[in-house]
This record gives structure tokens, sequence and C-alpha cells, in this order.
């Protein structure tokens, strides 16, 4: 069979229009550079990020320290790669679980109606009144010693349900369109339906709401450690970094602006990736024709 | 004072271009026409022709990027230039403008009153209380009931019709001496449309005014405009007095749009000929006449040199090289465009002897009427449907029509939904909705399928067509190899090409995208396909290619359709009966000739006088029965014959004792009409109307 005998499908449509994209693979590219250095960080360097070099306090950058020193000696760079480890799952993470919570929970409502509706309604507005930080403080001690891949979750269920009432509304009217509806009349169930045609049909939003997340889950992380909930020491993660080191932005400015300017590359990479994928998945984009 | 023999607005070279990044949209190009004094001139072209830009360029409407240049002199005095403060004055007191929307047109914030109150004082200096006497007066000429009261109420509690009324009556404010009409009936009903159109010629006379009337409505041109000009690609291709066009078009644009325009008048026999392509964009238009690539009398001439408008006849011109062999082959009858194959009649057996594929008994459907705050408890329900009972039977197309709010899309929503009614029962091939299993509800989905109105909506923007034909096949377990076979297949079989399934619906047409949709109808076979206002969003010369392919793949597949449509001239041609909805109840059932030619219900005497014909003879010798009113709201129908409020019959034609049978319900049967042919009305006549 010739390539045009084959009808594409979306699948490969998609993926095909998002390969096209060169600012979103430089995104991927760079994403996983930072994926590398912070899991290899540890061969890369002789310090590690809970050494102390004695001989050395805030000091700045040097060939020996690449992103100097603290005031009790760690060093930068080694704290800015552990940090990043857990900066990287915490918000590429969170902001899956939070916006595929939230694209579920609003599309489910949003489409069912009735009771369903009513239940995760509910549901949302309870989360959205309970203070969540309040919430993961009280429960962060029956976690305490477990992985902290629990206190992902944890940020995580705090952060969908503004997004969810938002996917629910977008639901109520893309269900009365008439593809909807002739999906309906050839018998598609409705999971099908959401997962098929609805959600593809909102996916700006939720791309937009998911790199959004990524950069809002880290620096949420960082007022739950704060408090010392989440990331503890002598752990770090960016966002404790730049939480501690934020008052020395001015007099010593190194141990501020490699974990910060690491956020703004993780951010930035989220970034392109979220709008080559929009553009991937929205056919009205611009690009070549395929 | 200026010399009366002149023209009241002379339009010269005008050409009005848009910036876009495709390149410039050069959306009207040097247009020259004159309109004189008390005169209707109709311009007519099909969406993105450039009749609207051009009209709203006279009085500097559009957007600050446009660029305007040419000439338009008004009264003698050059407009295109002109400060915007200066051309205030003239607006709406010289000339006055009627746009397509009624609703978005009014501001909802103000009442009507205010509103016309407002225009009245914008151009003269007169008291608040003087303005509003004068706006009563004027919506009492406008036909406005209860003008006293009414001039209190928002926009939002008049209908379409009435929303127009009162646009009428604010551009007839000041005497204006040119009303520029853009598309004033497109969204309104066909017997509202009669209203409105007959209150535009009453304008006219008590004011004297001309009119522009912009459509892409050939019929509402036959009957109300003196002379005609037909736009194509942003051009004039045609102009010349209406019976000229009508009758001897010179440019085979106007000719193959006359061809390819289903006529109320005339049935099935009526050979539509569709013009072939679409449109061209109005970025980078190659040199040469725009309708050349569509054109079948294309010479090399044709694509090299862009024909200018050449005066034939008195007012008469046409912008074509061929114009001459254009009046020769009318001269000697033949056709200019290819006659489209004919769809061979498929030798039936009578009526009784096929079986039904569907049947709905006494169909209702109610929506809840909820209260207003917190607790929305229900308080009455609007019964849209209110027990319709019609058969399809095998190979039948049944053509189901009514205007705005009679319930036929509440029909065929429940019919869709296969669920069971509120009351009544829909019986699909024999198994009746209610008592369906999922399963078996499932299978039946397969034999009824639907074609849904907006091309654009009813296909997911975010699949390709190919997944999108393949979805039904998909749903029912065709494994992915037959389903792409099966794919290429359809799209082949609709006119399309296999490598449009790589494709996403928003590369194609309007009416390409139609055809993508009656393919992924047609995906599972079924025996009934539901049309909902299939061709009524498709431009005129896109509709006949539509029609034609759905009376082919009737013909070939052996297909019954349940065709909606609000549309008469395409029921006749496409119906082998006819079905007429008024308020939630059919009103009227028959074979569409004998309802079309002997129409006995009075509501459907009055739609189908209503339905404008493109032919000026015929139409200015009609007598239209112009309906009062508006459609009774549904939470509160008439108790009795539905119609009886608005029935000329009733009022006028019967006797005390025949009123008060009015009052009594009327059911569905056959009266004055022949075998087959049913009404609901006591005092059932036929009278002859198109």
């Amino acid at each position: 069979m010739s390539a045009a005998d084959a009808s594409v499908s979306r699948a490969s449509l998609v993926t095909r229009r998002f390969l096209r994209q060169r600012l979103a693979l430089g995104g991927i590219a760079f994403l996983l550079v930072l994926f590398a250095a912070a899991y290899l960080s540890p061969l890369l360097t002789t310090w590690q990020y809970d050494q102390l070099d004695t001989t050395s306090f805030l000091t700045p950058p040097s060939s020996n320290h690449w992103f100097g020193t603290t005031q009790n000696g760690f060093d930068v760079f080694a704290l800015t790669m552990r940090g990043m480890q857990k900066s990287l799952v915490i918000g590429l993470l969170g902001a899956l679980i939070s916006t595929g919570l939230a694209a579920v929970v609003g599309a489910f409502a949003g489409y069912f109606g009735g009771r369903l509706n009513t239940i995760l309604v509910g549901l949302i507005d309870l989360l959205l009144v309970l203070p969540g930080f309040l919430i993961i403080s009280i429960l962060s001690p029956a976690f305490h010693g477990r992985t902290w891949l629990i206190f992902v979750l944890l940020l995580a269920a705090f952060q969908w349900m503004i997004t969810a009432r938002i996917v629910r509304g977008m639901t109520l009217s893309l269900k009365e369109r008439e593809f909807v509806h002739a999906a309906r009349f050839m018998g598609v169930p409705g999971s099908r339906i959401i997962f098929r045609h609805i959600l593809p049909n909102m996916a700006s939003l939720l791309i937009i709401d998911a790199t959004v997340n990524v950069s809002s889950l880290i620096l949420s992380e960082v007022g739950l450690s704060f408090f010392g909930f989440g990331v503890q020491p002598p752990d770090v993660s960016l966002g404790t970094l730049i939480g501690d080191y934020s008052g020395s932005a001015l007099s010593f400015p190194w141990q501020f602006y490699f974990p910060a300017g690491f956020l703004i590359a993780l951010v930035l990479a989220i970034n392109l990736i979220g709008d080559g994928l929009r553009d991937a998945f929205d056919p009205n984009a611009g690009g070549p024709a395929s | 004072m200026t010399d009366p023999a002149a023209p009241l607005l002379e339009v010269r070279d005008l050409t009005v271009t848009f910036a876009s990044e495709a390149g410039p949209v050069r959306a009207a190009r040097s247009l020259s026409y004159r309109v004189n004094r008390g005169e209707v001139l109709g311009i007519v072209g099909e969406s993105g022709s450039g009749k609207t830009v051009s009209s709203l360029a006279l009085m500097d409407l559009l957007p600050s990027h446009a660029r305007v240049s040419g000439s338009v002199q008004f009264e003698g005095r050059e407009l295109v230039g002109l400060e915007d403060r200066e051309l205030s004055l003239l607006r709406g007191k010289r000339i006055a403008m009627i746009f397509q929307d009624p609703l978005s047109a009014l501001t909802p914030v103000y009442t009507v009153g205010d509103q016309i109150a407002e225009a009245i004082r914008v151009h003269n200096d007169v008291s608040a209380a003087a303005a509003r006497d004068r706006a009563i007066e004027l919506l009492t000429l406008v036909g406005i009931p209860n003008p006293s009261r009414r001039v209190a109420s928002f926009p939002h509690e008049f209908s379409g019709g009435m929303r127009q009324r009162v646009m009428i009556a604010m551009a007839i404010a000041n005497d204006p001496a040119l009303i520029i009409a853009d598309e004033p009936t497109t969204a309104l009903d066909v017997t509202v449309q009669a209203q409105i159109l007959d209150l535009l010629q009453k304008a006219r006379e008590v004011t004297g005014a001309a009119i522009l009337l912009i459509t892409h409505d050939l019929g509402v041109v036959a009957g109300i405009a003196d002379r005609v000009g037909v736009m194509y690609a942003g051009k004039l291709v045609e102009t010349g007095m209406v019976d000229d066009v009508f009758y001897k078009p010179r440019m085979p644009y106007t000719l193959g749009l006359l061809g390819s325009l289903p006529r109320p008048d005339q049935g099935a026999h009526q050979a539509l000929t569709p013009i072939e392509g679409n449109p061209p964009s109005l970025v980078n238009l190659p040199a040469g006449c725009p309708f050349a690539p569509r054109c079948p009398l294309r010479i090399d001439k044709c694509t090299q040199q862009e024909p200018d408008l050449v005066q034939h006849t008195g007012a008469h011109a046409a912008a074509c090289h061929r114009s001459d062999e254009v009046e020769r082959r009318r001269a000697a009858g033949e056709n200019v465009f290819p006659a489209a194959s004919a769809v061979e009649a498929v030798a039936r057996s009578t009526r009784s002897e096929r079986a039904p594929v569907l049947s709905v008994r006494d169909l209702v459907k109610e929506f809840p009427v909820l209260s207003g705050g917190v607790l929305r408890r229900r308080v009455g329900s609007l019964r849209a449907v209110d027990g319709v009972t019609f058969d399809i039977r095998e190979g039948e197309t049944l053509g189901l029509v009514g205007e705005s709010g009679c319930g036929k899309t509440s029909t065929i929503m429940e019919i869709l939904n296969l669920a069971p009614p509120r009351a009544g029962s829909v019986m699909v091939l024999g198994q009746d909705a209610a008592t369906l299993t999922p399963q078996q509800r499932f299978r039946v989905r397969r034999d009824i399928q639907v074609v849904f109105q907006d091309p654009m909506a009813a296909l997911d923007p975010r699949l390709p067509v190919g997944d999108i034909i393949g979805e039904p096949l998909e749903t029912h377990g065709v494994a992915a190899p037959e389903r792409a076979r099966r794919v290429r297949e359809l799209l082949a079989l609709v006119g399309l090409q296999p490598e449009h399934a790589d494709r996403y619906p928003q590369t194609f047409s309007g009416g390409q995208r139609q055809r993508i949709g009656i393919a992924r109808a047609l995906a599972l076979e079924p025996k009934l396909l539901v049309l909902d206002e299939p061709v009524s969003a498709l431009d005129v010369s896109i509709r006949a290619g539509v029609i034609n392919l759905l009376e082919r793949l009737k013909a070939e597949l052996g297909l019954s359709y349940l065709f909606v449509a609000h549309d008469l001239a395409v029921v006749r041609h496409i119906a082998d009966r006819v079905a007429v909805m008024y308020l939630g109840r059919i009103v009227e059932i028959g074979d569409v000739a004998e309802v079309f030619e002997r129409p006995t219900h009075p509501y459907t005497q009055a739609l189908l006088s209503a339905v404008p014909i493109p032919d000026p003879r015929k139409e200015r010798s009609r007598k239209r029965i112009l309906l009062q009113g508006d459609l009774p709201s549904p939470l509160d129908p008439p108790a009795g014959c539905r119609f009886r409020p608005r029935c000329p019959r009733f009022a006028n034609e019967i006797d005390d004792a025949g009123r008060q049978l009015c009052h009594k319900d009327v059911a569905l049967e056959a009266r004055a009409g022949g075998a087959g042919h049913l009404d609901a009305c006591h005092h059932s006549r036929p009278a002859p109307v198109l």
C-alpha cells in the first residue's frame, strides 16, 4: 500500500505536526538536559549536596565550586541540581495529575450531568472552601518518613478544582455541538465521546493549565517546606533554595540566581513544549499544511 | 435644488482593500453603479462576494484598516474622504441602514421608544415628548400592535420580525433619501419575511426613498427590485432591469445561479445545474475573469484578461467575453451548463406495499419549565412536540417543514434519541424505541443516521476527516484495514478525493464539509437518513450540487430521507411527501405535488404564498397571504385549532357557527384533499397559491 492509501489517524497527525516545531523540540531537548544534569550531577562534581566545604564559606563561583558556596559551605551547584531533581518531579508529575484530574472530573460532571454532576460539583466546591495548606500540614505528619511522592499527590489534590469548574462549563457548551450529537447518534458511549471529542477540543486550555501548574506547584511547595512540611532539610528543592536565599539576592547573588535561573529555564522549557503541543493539536494553528 | 434626473447615488470605481497576513484582500473591485431616486436596486451575490463590504463602504462604516478608493457621489456630494463628523450628519438622516440581525442592531438596555427617539433627536431639534410621539407614530406605521404601550418595551421583548420592524421605523424616522437594507430578511422566517418585504415597499411609498437591497436570495430580488446587480468575487458581473437579468442573462454566472435554484412552483422534474468549484479567494486573484475556472464557456481569453462591464441594451450590462455566445445559446434553447445527469426514477411499488422505515405515532416532547430562584422547581412544561404522527416508507423522502419554533428539530431529536418518548411511540424498522434494550438500541443506530445543518459545527474540528468518517465504523467494530478501505470508498461516493482523509475539516469549503457529513452518515449503510436543514447553510451555487448528490445517493442506495427544512423550494424539489408543522403539530401532510398545488390548510397556503419565486413576472403578479402577528408562545398555545388567532380564514371567510368549531380541537385527517392528503382544519378547502 502506498502512503496515501492508509489514512492517517489523529495520533500520528498530531505527532507529525509536533515534530515539525523546532522550538518545542528544543524545549524537549532542554528538558532532557535538565533531567540529565539533575540526576547525573553527583558524577560531575566532587561536592555532594549535603557535604560541607569548611574551607570556603560564601565564595563566589570558581573552578572548584562552579556556582559558589553558601554561608555554611554547601556547594550551590550540588544544591541546585539536587533541588532540581525534586522540583522536576513535583512540577511535572503534580501538573499532570492536577490537570488530568481537572479534565476528567470536569468533563464527566458536565457531560453526564444529573446526580454525578451534583456529587462532583459538591466535591469541587468542598475542596475549594477547605484550606488546602492546613489540610496538607495536618496530614503531613501521618506520611512522615515515607516517600515524598505522597506530598506531590497532596499538592496536586488542592490544585485542580478551579480548572475542573472551567472544564465543566466548556463541556456543557461543547456537548450541545452537533458533532457531539452526531457521535451520540452513531452509538459512541459517553466516556469515549469525552476523551475523543470533548477533551481534545479544549486541549489549548488544558495545556496552558498544565504549564502554569508546573511553576505554580514548584512554588507552592516552597511555602509548605518553609513551615516544615514537604521537602525537609538536609534535603532541598528549588523552592526551598529560592525561599532560603532570596534574602541574599543583592548581597551574595549566586546563592539566589542559580536556583532561580534554573527554575526559569525549567518553566521556559515546559512552556515551549506546551506551545508546541497546543499548535500540534489545533488544526487552525499556522505552520506548513499537512 | 439638484437636478431630479440626476442619480441619487452614483458609485464609481469603488475599491475596498483589507490587509491580511496572506496579502491584500480585495473585497470590492472597481464597483460602479447608480441608484436613482425612489427606485429599488437589488445587489445579489454569494457570501464573500463583497456585497456587504461595498455597501458599508458607502457610509464609511468599515473598520479603520480597510482602504477605500474611488468615488461615491450622494446627491451630488462626494462621500469618500469626507470627515466622520460630516458623514454623521448624513447617516440616519439622508441615508439609513437596516442590518441583517435585528437583535444585535438594537441596544438591549434601552427601550425601543428611546432608541427611535434618539434617531430623531440626533438630527432634529425637537423635545423629548415630541420625539416620543413621533416614535409611537412610526411604530404604528410599521405595524407594531399597541404602539403606545410597546414604545416602552425593551428589544428582547420583541420577536425577530418585530425587531426588524423597529429597525425599519428607525430607518424611516428622518425621511431618508436612501435606505440601505443589508440582508434584511435573511434571519427571519418566510411568513415574517413576506411581512417585512411588504413593509419595506410601504416604507418606500411613504418616504419616497430609494432602497439599496443587498441579499443572496434571488427570489426576494425578483419580487421587490426594479434593477438588479449581480456580484461575484468583489465585482459587478451583470446589471440591468430585473426582467432583463432574470430572463435574458448575459453572464454565465447569473445563468448558473438561476439554474441551480430549486423553485417552489416546479417539482422534481426540474433539473438543477450546479456550478462546479468554489468562489475564488479574494487574496491574489489570478488575472482574467474570476469566474473562468468554473465557467463552461471558458476560452483562452477569459483566463488572460478580465472582462469589463459592457453595456448591451439600455441599462443591461454584463462583464463577460462570451455574452453573445450566452445569448445565442439561450435563443437556440441550448444549455450553457452541462445538464446534470438525471437520476433515473426507480421503479417502485405503490406506497402502501412498501414497508414503513419509520413510524411516529402521537409523539410528545416536553421540556420542563423551571422557576427562577435557588430551588428551580418545575412550574410547568413546554410541549415542543404535541402529538405528531407520520410514516416514512422505504425509498421515500418526507419533507418536514415549518418555521422556527414549530418543533421540527425537537421532533427529529426525539426520534434520534431512540429513548422512550413522554407519550406516543417511535418505531424504527418495526422496532419500538420504547422497548429497546441498550444493545438493541445500539444496533438500531446503524440504520438511522443524521446529517446536520451547519457543516462546520457537525464535524469535530480536531479530528482528521478520515477519523471523522471512520468513527461510526470504529464504534460498530469494523477493523482498521477494512475501515480505511471503506473511508476511501465513501469519500469517492460523495465526490471527494481519497487523500482528503488526511486533512482537517477547516481546509474544506462549506459544500465539501457537508459532503463529509453525508459520507459519515452513510458509513454504516443506514436505511434512513435524517437530514436537518442540510443545505440551508450553503451558498446557492453549492447547494444544487449537494441536492443532486442526495438525490443520486437515494436512488443508488435505496435510502429513505426525513428531510427537515424551512426552505420550501428545496423540499418541493427533493421530497416525495411533505408534512407542514405549526406549533408542535402537523397541520397538513400529503404528496408533495398535491400539497404544493392544492394546499388545503390556511397555514400551508400562507406559507406557500410567502415563498419568493425567482421569477419577476410571476412574483409581481402573485398575491401574498400575509399572516398577522407572530407565532404564539408554545408555553400557552391557543385552545382548539392552534392557528386560529392568526388564521385569515377564521377572520374573514367563515361565519360565527364556523368559528365556534375552530375553538374545538382538530384532528389530522383526510378532508378536502385527495387520498393520503391529510389536514387539520375544520374548514379545509383547497386553494392554489403558487
